[in-house]
Formats: C-alpha cells, structure tokens, sequence
C-alpha cells in the first residue's frame, strides 16, 4: 500500500509533464489537422534553455530559488515560443496548401535539424543540475518504506495546474481563444468572419511551444538531466496522451497524459523498468486500433 | 515610379531582414552564445560564443534581404529554380542516367579491383539504393509514411543472423525467410493500423521501430542485447566458400585466393538484389495491384467508392516494402558478420526517408542518385559528421518548399495511350505516372 501511494504520486508529478506536452499536440491538430512532429524537440530546447538561464543566473550572482526559477520560466518560455513560431513559419506555413505528406515530412526534418543543432551547439553529452531544492513531506513512515511527497512533485503540480487554469482563460474567455476555437470548427468561414488564420495558427504554435517550455522546466527539476535526445521518446509518449485523451481535446490531453504518467510509473514500478518505453509505445498502438478517438474525443467524419 | 517602388521594395525587404535577425538573435543567443559544459568539479560551467551568434544572425539577416530583393514577397516560385533553357538540355541527358549508373555500377569492381575502400563503400551506397527502392513502395507509391522501416531491415537480419547461427543454415535458405519474416511483420504490424489516417500511421510506425529496437536491446537470452551478434557467418558461391581451401571459391577455378573475391561477390549480390526490387517495383505499378496503391495515394475516398479495398491494397504495399527491408537486413547481417541494436535506430529511418523524399518520391531513378548523393556525401564530409544530420533535415524542409517532388520531379506514366510523355514536376499534385 506505502509502495503504491509513492508510485501514484510519482505517477501523477510525470503525467502533469506528460499532459503539458500533449496540449501542444492537441491544440495544432486541433486547428491543422496534422501532426507536428517537432514537438517533442521544442520541449527539449525548452529544457535547455532553462538550464542554460539557470548556470547564466547562478554565475552573475541571482542565487534566491524563487526568483531565479520564476526568471527562468519567463526566458526559456519566451524563447522556445520563439522556435515554435520559427518551426510553424519554416515547416509548415509554406506547404499549406501542398500534398498531404509534404507538412509531415517538413516537420520530420525539422525535428532532426533542431535535435542536431542542440548537438552541435550544446554537445551530446548529459547535462546534469544539481537539485535546486531538495526535501520535502513524508506522508507515511512504518520504518521500512517511506512515503514522501517532495517539493519539486508539489511544484510540478501546481505549475500545471495554474498553466492549465491560465490556459483554459484564455481558451474559453479570450479573443483569441475564440479566434483558435473557430479555426479549428471550419478555417475558411473563420476567414471570411474577419479571423486572421496565419496569425492564429501562428499563437497556436507558440502558446504550445510556451507550454512545452514549462513542461521542460519541470523535466529539468524533476530529474536533473537533459540531452539532446530526450524529446523523442518524451514527444512520442505526449502524443500517445493527446491520442488517449483524445486528440483536440484540451482536458482530454491532460487526463491522457496523466493516464499515461501512471501507467508508466505502474510499469517500471511492478513489471520491468527496460520495457517501460514500450508499454508507452504499446499503448498507443492499442488505443489507436480499439479507441481512435480516445476518451473524450469526437469521432471524426472524413470529408472529400 | 519606377524608382519609388524599388526604394519600397528595398525598405519592406529591409524590415523583413531586420525581423529575421531579431529572431534569429532570439533563437541562438543562449544556445549558440552560452556553451555549458561539465567542470572539474562536476558542477555545469559555461563559457560564452557569442562571435559565432553575431555570424549566424549577420547570415540569417543578409539571406532574408538577399530573398527578399531578389524574388520579392512572394517567395521562390517553384518554376523559377531551374530555367527553361536548362531543363530542355537536360531532358536527354536524363534519358541516358540510368543506364549510364547501371553500367557504371557494373563495371565498378573491375575498375576499382584494387581499391577496396571504393568497393566498401560502392556497396554501402547500393545497399541505401536498394533500402531506398524498398521503402519507395510503401511511400512513394502507396504513399503511406512509414517511419518505422528500419524495424525490417532490424528483423532481416537478425533472422539471418538467429537461424544461421542456430540452425546452421545458409545464406540462400536464410535470404527468403527473412523477407518471409519481415513481411510477417508488416502484415502484423499493418493489419490493425492500415485503416488509419496517414499521419496516425507515421507514428505508429514510428513507436514499432522503437518497440522492436527495445526488445532487441533488453532481450539479451536470444538477442545478445547491446552487445549484438557477432561472427555471422559470411556467404557462399552458392555454396562454394571463400576461404584457401581446396575446395574454396579460388582453388575451384584456379584463381589465386584473394579476400577481394568476397568482396566483389557481395558487391554483384546486393546489386542484384537491388535490381530484383527495382524490377519487381516497375512490374508491380503496371499491375493492377500498383495501380490500385498509386489512385490510393492520390484520393483515398474515391479508391473506396470504386470499390477497392483499401485496407488490402495499403497491406500488401507495406508487406512487399518489408520483404525488401527484410532482404536487405539478410544481406546487411552477412556483410558485417555483426549486428547490433545500434545500427538499427530511428535516425536509420530518417536517413532512408530523406533518400526517398530528396530523390522523389515515386521515382526509382531518383532514389538511386539520392542514395549515391547522401552516402557519398557522407563518406566526402566524413570529419563533418556532426553537421552531416542537420544537412540531412534542412534538406527535407527545403525540398518539400521548393521541389516537393524531390529532385527527379518528372514522372513517367505507367499507363499510356500511343507515346510515353514524362509529365513535368509542375503538373503533377502526388507524383502521377
């Protein structure tokens, strides 16, 4: 009972990650239809550029936790927004109106370009950060295992749930979210109600992007390493949680992730650490052939 | 006038550059500038480049005014990359490329008898070519993404390299059984997925090239694990080995015994193998299963409201591209005479995927050049390895903007009434013919 009480709060701290991530998935296939499959590396240039800030801060003498973390989300967040408006303007924006594998083929490239660049200019070795703040509560103690809740899980928690409660706002009460939300019912009639396409397609990539940053952040605290392969298999696992949740559902992206945070968990927990990426990797298989529409997904009607 | 609407030009082309640059000063300012690396401590320290950030944002700002001033706002028009007067020269030239390659690829190994670093490399590249061909199946003419196909080149040799080791058998039983398992695989693998759209399949298959190379990695009782499967054994005359003995290859037919004979022998066996799938894909297209794959890539509704059955058709394209993959792994198994789960990474699949989508999708000739232009480029750049990938995906993203059809974008049509036409890259939407 101890042993799954941890596993589940471990569980729940990896799955806010991974439904951080999977909002961005949702959100550009939602409005788009397609895939982006650089994704998973903007998470990871989100991740370096948080970790760059932190050594840059440290050294010229911000050492206060609070405030350089709060510096930190603000620069890796503006700056990986940038590179989710430079992918969109790059590898998708010139090839709206070509044939149906030229936007998946582009984004394929760009993946690799941005996981190479991050090489070149980065190294390919894993870049390790002390831990920040370390402690936290214990919530059970019967002397033989120990149950504890750390102040990095709290965190990762609560950033998600204020990202979430920010982003929900701005869905559902602002112009723009009303401009995302008609993109995604019909973008020609959107057009023609005055709604700016490029630019909202554009704000969706970046608002994703700005996202993924926080979920990068979070990876970064969490587990202390980055490289420049991480974004991969991370971005593989989101897009398995937006399928889950049901791709184009923001909620659903959440509660597919943290489905998918859980299971993982679960399975290195009881079953076998090697093979947890292909339980991940196996349950988007299975979910594709027996849910395509996932738990809170509308059934999609093809149309010529 | 004139001169007004020039001075706008420039100040809008100005702007424009000046933008870029922000935004490039944006996106490489910390990660170009700000190097970390791990200290003498242990601790991450830093030390800043920011002359390289000034060189990229100085070559971001100089390529948007250059663009921007030389082909104005509306971008590069795709016509406009290669003029007319070029195209009506090369047209012939293109007429006499494949045989000039195919002559020249079987003469290779007597001109360069003695150069055994071109031979190694001449069969690098011919086992690309033919990867290229294999996958050209699945993507270029059924036109589904698969980003998993290094999962059969993966299954190809492991089976060759399984059963020859516990089996005992040779390579010309083993080359068809593992085609046979890897297009086992593809059906497995595509029987549920093949209904799905094609972006759903992109990362499906994705996620089995990885589930395949996991197992192959943490399986270690049947697989070796990471450290693979070594001393394969080599291939045979049919039959005949290439060893000193007496009844070895060189003793059988009073040559001299020499290692280059196996050399050159797998470098005519992977050419074959090569042509066998060029064949049998050019064969298949004229058939109406090769017609059904390449009207599915075009509109996948219509093919189902005539009738066809898509699931099917999708199915025995990635089957037939499998076996290919499978052959290919046999063979790649046997040259090496060592696997491991490293050669078969997702950067394996990229890297044939950039062959087809650079060389055109659909086009076998030019997947071939494709396959000679990256490897060769490798091999030519070879102290640039770390750029050679960020090559590779700019490529991609600059031949879908501006040649989609890749680099051999005309098409020769399967079907034709009295005289075969190429139809020129401009008029064709998914690469007819």
């Amino acid at each position: 009972m101890d042993y799954f009480l941890q596993q589940l709060i471990n569980g729940l701290a990896l799955g806010s990650i991974y439904g951080l991530i999977a909002i961005g998935y949702t959100m550009v296939y939602g409005i788009i239809g397609m895939i982006n499959f650089a994704h998973g590396d903007i998470f990871m240039i989100g991740a370096f550029t948080a970790l760059i800030a932190f050594v840059v801060l440290v050294s010229i003498g911000v050492t206060a936790v609070p405030l350089a973390l709060f510096l930190v989300l603000l620069i890796a967040m503006a700056l990986t927004a940038l590179y989710g408006f430079a992918v969109e303007r790059i590898a998708y924006r010139p090839l709206r109106h070509s044939f149906r594998l030229a936007p998946l083929i582009s984004a394929i490239g760009m993946s690799i370009i941005l996981q190479n660049f991050v090489q070149v200019a980065q190294g390919a070795r894993v870049k390790p950060l002390p831990p920040l703040f370390e402690g936290g509560f214990t919530l059970l103690d019967d002397g033989v295992f120990r149950v504890q809740l750390t102040y990095v899980q709290i965190l990762i928690v609560v950033t998600t749930l204020v990202a979430m409660a920010g982003f929900t706002f701005l869905i559902t009460r602002t112009r723009l979210g009303r401009d995302m939300r008609a993109c995604e019912q019909d973008t020609r009639m959107a057009s023609l109600l005055g709604v700016d396409i490029d630019r909202t397609i554009s704000l969706t990539f970046v608002l994703g992007a700005a996202l993924a940053a926080v979920a990068g952040i979070m990876y970064l605290l969490y587990y202390g390493v980055v490289d420049f392969y991480m974004g991969f298999v991370a971005g593989v696992k989101a897009f398995t949680a937006a399928v889950l949740g049901g791709i184009g559902s923001l909620p659903g992206a959440m509660l597919g992730g943290l489905l998918i945070g859980l299971i993982e968990t679960f399975w290195s927990a009881y079953f076998s650490i090697e093979y947890k990426d292909v339980a991940a990797f196996s349950i988007l298989i299975v979910v594709l052939i027996f849910l395509p529409t996932g738990i809170l997904g509308r059934p999609e009607v093809e149309k010529v | 006038m004139a001169r007004a609407a020039v001075r706008h030009d420039l100040a809008a082309a100005l702007k424009s550059a000046t933008l870029a640059g922000l935004a490039a000063l944006g996106l490489f300012g910390l990660i170009v500038g700000v190097r970390t690396d791990t200290g003498p401590t242990g601790a991450l320290i830093y030390y800043t480049r920011f002359d390289d950030v000034v060189l990229l944002v100085a070559a971001v700002f100089a390529g948007t005014l250059a663009r921007e001033l030389l082909f104005g706002r509306s971008g590069i028009a795709r016509g406009r990359l290669v003029p007319e007067r070029l195209k009506a020269v090369a047209a012939p030239l293109a007429r006499f490329a494949a045989p000039a390659l195919l002559g020249f690829a079987l003469i290779l190994p007597v001109v360069f008898y003695h150069n055994r670093y071109v031979l190694d490399l001449g069969i690098l590249v011919l086992t690309y070519v033919m990867l290229g061909w294999g996958l050209n199946i699945v993507v270029g003419l059924a036109g589904l993404l698969d980003l998993g196909y290094v999962a059969f080149y993966a299954v190809g040799a492991y089976s060759y390299a399984l059963l020859a080791q516990h089996f005992g058998l040779s390579f010309w039983i083993c080359l068809p059984l593992a085609g046979i398992l890897a297009a086992f695989w593809g059906v497995m693998l595509g029987f549920p997925v093949l209904r799905l759209r094609g972006d759903y399949l992109a990362i499906v298959t994705l996620a089995f090239g990885e589930i395949i190379r996991i197992v192959l990695l943490n399986w270690q009782d049947v697989t070796g694990g990471p450290n693979g499967i070594s001393s394969i054994p080599r291939p045979s005359f049919f039959g005949i080995p290439f060893n000193n003995d007496d009844n070895g290859f060189a003793a059988l037919f009073g040559l001299e015994f020499s290692a280059t004979h196996r050399i050159v022998f797998l470098f005519y066996l992977i050419l074959a193998l090569a042509l066998i799938t060029n064949w049998v894909t050019i064969r298949l297209r004229r058939l109406p299963i090769g017609r059904a794959w390449e009207a599915l890539r075009e509109d996948e509704i219509a093919c189902r409201s005539l009738g066809i059955n898509t699931t099917n058709t999708k199915l025995t394209a990635f089957a037939i591209g499998a076996m290919f993959g499978g052959f290919a792994g046999a063979f790649f198994a046997t040259r090496q005479g060592f696997i491991s789960p490293e050669s078969f990474s997702f950067v394996e699949s990229a890297l044939i995927l950039a062959i087809v989508v650079l060389g055109g999708m659909g086009s076998q000739l030019g997947v071939a050049v494709a396959a000679v232009v990256t490897i060769g480029g490798f091999e030519l750049f070879r102290e640039f390895a770390v750029y050679r990938m960020l090559v590779f995906g700019a490529a991609m993203v600059l031949v879908m903007a501006w040649r989609p059809r890749g680099l051999v974008g005309t098409r020769l049509p399967s079907v034709f009434l009295a005289k075969r036409k190429a139809i020129d890259a401009t008029l064709v939407k998914e690469g007819h013919g």
